[in-house]
């Protein structure tokens, strides 16, 4: 197969495109790509301080490498959850996002939530209802909540995340087959921040597969995490993602469509505002300040309170 | 006559044996994968799924799903 800008021979044929690149011609074409939805969703300009937030991956390093080489203003932001057991997976990580911040000398925020907060990631979950299953509930809630922090005392215009078209089909496939309504209104290229204290939140490579973000670091040598956290083995999200390619192997662009034709379903008046009713309850949290609809304190702030050594 | 050499899919510590002479793409089903959800790197390049395995080949299969 030739690639479609030179006849050279290509290294990915994207069947959703009808689209074949050469190994030169493919990480030119993401990056006019991502520039191209940053400009169609109005997500930032080169005026905006942008944080992304970095887990050593293939589609957090990945992005803040595009937005460096477009010529963005772009720090990262790693968060340490402290999960590492046999294969020392957040200090892997971490050392992967530092080095790659050292080789382009970009800054990068480092948070530690075991030496912020006295508790690990797996501890805090052990020792909430919450998590005993499974942390990854209390592992989203934390890093939501330090994101947002952290853009916030940094006074970013923006928080970008690297969330690819299959992280966004997997969520909206969950939350389409119990219709969660609330949770459809909100799915977006784009968060807005709201005066309350949340950042706008971006995600600019959303148009992707996962597959083409997997190509990119690969081909621009991004040295990424490859091996999946430990938690995540059995996730509902990776049972989605294989069942969405089976579909796509005998369908190309289901993926594609599914989720560009749910954005404009969304932007035609198919959900209503009111199905969100959680949106119109927020009020600032009384330890932290950052909007919650929980009574009094946040999810987050009583998820510490609850889990930490002291109590 | 002297059979013809295997090509090997090889997926972290798993090792897949196949028939030379079948595209990549095929061979994916042969062994219940979706090419969807690999990249696959012969001698150091990544390669489309219409190539053709040939005798001996070694095809590195990198998975590019990750979630949680």
């Amino acid at each position: 197969m030739k690639c479609r800008k030179c006849s050279n021979k290509a290294v990915i044929n994207m069947r959703q495109h009808k689209l074949a690149l050469c190994k030169e011609h493919f990480p030119i074409w993401v990056r006019e790509q991502t520039e191209r939805t940053i400009q169609k969703y109005h997500m930032f300009n080169k005026d905006d301080r942008i944080l992304v937030a970095v887990s050593g991956g293939k589609d957090s390093l990945s992005l803040w490498d595009i937005l460096w080489r477009l010529g963005y203003n772009v720090d990262g932001l790693y968060i340490d959850l402290g999960i590492n057991g046999q294969i020392s997976y957040s200090k892997r990580s971490q050392s992967l996002a530092e080095r790659f911040a050292e080789q382009r000398n970009l800054f990068l925020h480092t948070i530690s939530i075991p030496n912020e907060y006295g508790v690990s990631i797996p501890e805090m979950s052990e020792r909430s209802t919450r998590g005993r299953e499974k942390p990854c509930s209390v592992c989203g809630i934390t890093k939501r909540h330090v994101m947002n922090r952290i853009a916030l005392e940094g006074q970013y215009d923006v928080l970008a995340t690297g969330h690819n078209l299959d992280d966004e089909v997997a969520v909206l496939f969950g939350n389409t087959l119990s219709w969660k309504s609330g949770f459809l209104v909100r799915q977006g290229p784009v968060l807005r921040a709201s005066n309350d204290g949340l950042v706008r939140k971006v995600k600019p490579l959303c148009r992707f597969y996962e597959r083409e973000m997997a190509a990119y670091a690969l081909l621009t040598e991004i040295a990424y995490i490859y091996d999946e956290c430990p938690f995540a083995v059995g996730a509902k999200s990776i049972y989605y993602k294989e069942l969405l390619n089976r579909l796509e192997a005998d369908r190309p662009g289901a993926k594609q469509n599914f989720y560009l034709s749910f954005l404009k379903a969304k932007a035609n008046g198919l959900f209503s505002l009111d199905a969100d009713s959680q949106r119109k309850d927020l009020h600032p949290c009384l330890v932290c300040g950052q909007p919650t609809t929980a009574p009094n304190k946040c999810t987050f702030c009583r998820l510490v309170e609850s889990t930490s050594i002291s109590s | 006559m002297m059979d013809k050499k295997p090509a090997k899919l090889i997926l972290r510590e798993q090792e897949f044996i196949i028939p030379a002479g079948m595209t990549l793409r095929s061979a994916f089903f042969k062994v219940d994968l979706q090419p969807e959800s690999y990249l696959a790197i012969r001698d150091g390049e990544m390669i489309t799924d219409d190539e053709i395995l040939q005798e001996g080949d070694k095809i590195i299969l990198i998975a590019v799903i990750s979630g949680g």
